[in-house]
């Protein structure tokens, strides 16, 4: 099983990744010996199988709910501190919408 | 009784000593820890990050509590390392990735919180593969870390900086995490005690997640006893995390005094095929050693453990996909400028993102793509069912089971990086573990001609890991001198 460089390049652009031509050309290498390998899972009849959706609980489904009251959290400035452009308390993008 | 100047021998205990016979102050310890770190870390690169005042603030608070009569902890004055993809408030926390290099976290990890509540003096935070992506620690953004067992060989990975600082003697115990054998395989290949528990059994809250259902947080140390003190401080449940868990936690003190006899024992045949034989030789004996100390030993099969290597890396990276989606330059990621928003984010995550981070969002977006949902996602999930019932089947005859961790001793620094799915296979006997959420370690027990640490894997049932820990203390007792 092989990917071709067009899948690789719609699969980078779902997942918001820029790749470079070099990076197209080993990543449909790669995934395509990974994926040739996943293949073996076919080997296997999983019709009856439930698929493991939880890894294991213990307790009541309703355990972990809480009461819904004010908790103290992050502050304003605590949430900006890591931004990479921000102003007038919010993250900064690039514009969105141009209006020329 | 040790003193300071044996930095690389202390344990838990000594420590305690140390402390309460004032033969040293936990300042000097934490002082003298730093100093010792600091020079020896050019060696391995297994700290990225000094945590000096942080040290020396923990460490007055635990001299003044002792000064006062009060015991300072449970882990007072304990030097702890911890794995860069746990956070800590105001300390750098990489992930070993550039998209994250001057990330300040502004909150600590439940499981750091709740150690250094118990006195444990954070030293530093330590590499691991990016984002804890790797076997080998070689996909670090800040260099690989080199075994301090033998400098030309990979310490193993994710978490080989945590394993390489308890090996090296500049951290008593250190926290690592494990998604699919990132605690055990280093443990084993670093020479030192390393525990995967049971899923939920620590909270997640503050590890940064990978593969949020396979994600585990762990301890390393010297000694088997000191592992269980350090998880036995860190455990139980968190309203942080919803996963964590409400079963009791065991007495582990209690359990390591019990003799292993009469315990029962499994050997999985899957794990025995395919090993290196020197590899093999060594756990043979280490399974010899068990039986001379009164345990039965068994053949089993965990007939799916072929097939845990495909399930794994179609689960991890699908969640691997999601979970990297926040890192897009805006919140808190590294940014690469540009002229649209949908540049920005593809340009910033193209720019500091390693290969192998991309191969794994680019795997796990593809499995999770329209119309492969069900032939890859829903079918690695069922798979998953049928590795987790393997070992429920076996724990009806058995109360441990016993098997290597790695097929083979630590590799040379660069021998497998040209080939992903060679270096995948090196994780083939830790992945179960995690598939199936049981309690799993990694103990010393031997060593290779060459003198390469080979580690002993034992798994027991959820939550039991108390009967690992009285096993691995069993043994290791047993054979130290």
């Amino acid at each position: 099983m092989n990917l071709t460089e067009k899948e690789v390049r719609y699969i980078a652009d779902l997942a918001n990744l820029r790749l470079s031509d070099d990076e197209v050309a080993k990543m449909s290498q790669d995934l395509g010996h990974i994926l040739t390998h996943i293949e073996e899972l076919n080997q296997l009849n999983t019709s009856t199988v439930e698929p493991m959706a939880q890894v294991l609980f213990d307790a009541d489904e309703t355990a972990t709910l809480r009461e819904d009251v004010p908790r103290s959290t992050l502050t304003n400035e605590e949430a900006l501190a890591n931004a990479a452009a921000k102003g007038s308390g919010y993250f900064k993008v690039p514009k969105v919408i141009d209006r020329s | 009784m040790r003193g300071i100047s044996d930095l690389g021998s202390l344990d838990i205990t000594a420590i305690r000593n140390g402390l309460t016979t004032k033969k040293f102050s936990a300042t000097e310890l934490a002082t003298e820890t730093l100093r010792f770190a600091e020079r020896e870390n050019p060696k391995t690169n297994a700290y990225l990050t000094f945590s000096p005042e942080r040290a020396l603030r923990t460490a007055a608070k635990v001299d003044a509590e002792i000064a006062s009569g009060l015991s300072g902890g449970a882990l007072a004055g304990v030097p702890l390392g911890v794995k860069d993809v746990i956070v800590t408030r105001g300390l750098r926390t990489t992930c070993g990735s550039h998209s994250l290099e001057s990330y300040i976290p502004p909150y600590d990890a439940t499981a750091v919180y709740r150690l250094e509540s118990e006195g444990a003096v954070v030293i530093g935070k330590l590499n691991c593969d990016e984002f804890a992506m790797g076997s080998s620690n070689e996909n670090s953004a800040f260099g690989p870390v080199r075994n301090p067992r033998a400098l030309d060989r990979v310490p193993g990975g994710s978490s080989g900086g945590s394993a390489a600082a308890v090996a090296q003697g500049t951290a008593v115990v250190t926290l690592g995490s494990d998604t699919g054998g990132s605690i055990r395989q280093p443990a084993s290949f670093c020479g030192v005690v390393g525990v995967t528990p049971t899923y939920g059994r620590v909270s997640r809250y503050g590890l940064v997640a990978f593969a949020s259902s396979l994600d585990h947080i762990g301890p390393f140390a010297r000694t088997v006893k000191d592992a269980a003190a350090v998880l036995r401080a860190m455990a139980g449940r968190d309203e942080q995390d919803s996963t964590s868990s409400f079963a009791p936690i065991g007495d582990y003190e209690a359990a390591m005094q019990m003799p292993v006899k009469g315990l029962k024992l499994g050997l999985p045949r899957e794990y025995f095929e395919g090993l290196g034989r020197e590899t093999g030789d060594v756990i043979g004996a280490a399974v010899k050693q068990l039986e001379t100390l009164g345990c039965t030993v068994q053949e089993i099969s965990l007939p799916h453990t072929k097939y845990a290597l495909s399930c794994y890396y179609i689960i991890a990276t699908a969640e691997a996909s999601s979970n990297l989606a926040r890192y897009d330059g805006v919140r808190y990621s590294t940014r690469t400028e540009s002229s649209t928003l949908s540049d920005m984010y593809r340009d910033s995550r193209g720019d500091n993102f390693g290969s192998e981070v991309k191969r794994r969002i680019m795997l796990g977006t593809y499995v999770l793509s329209a119309g492969y949902y069900d032939a890859y996602y829903k079918k690695a999930q069922q798979v998953r069912t049928l590795i987790a019932r393997d070992f429920s089947e076996a724990f009806r005859q058995v109360d441990a089971i016993v098997a290597p961790v790695s097929p083979f001793p630590a590799f040379r620094i660069g021998e497998k990086v040209q080939d992903p799915l060679a270096m995948y296979l090196s994780d083939v006997y830790t992945l179960t573990g995690d598939l199936a959420g049981v309690p799993c370690m990694s103990v010393p027990c031997g060593q290779s001609t060459e003198g390469l640490p080979i580690g002993l894997q034992i798994f027991t049932r959820h939550f039991d890991e108390a009967t690992m820990f009285r096993i691995a203390h069993g043994y290791e007792q047993s054979t130290s001198r």
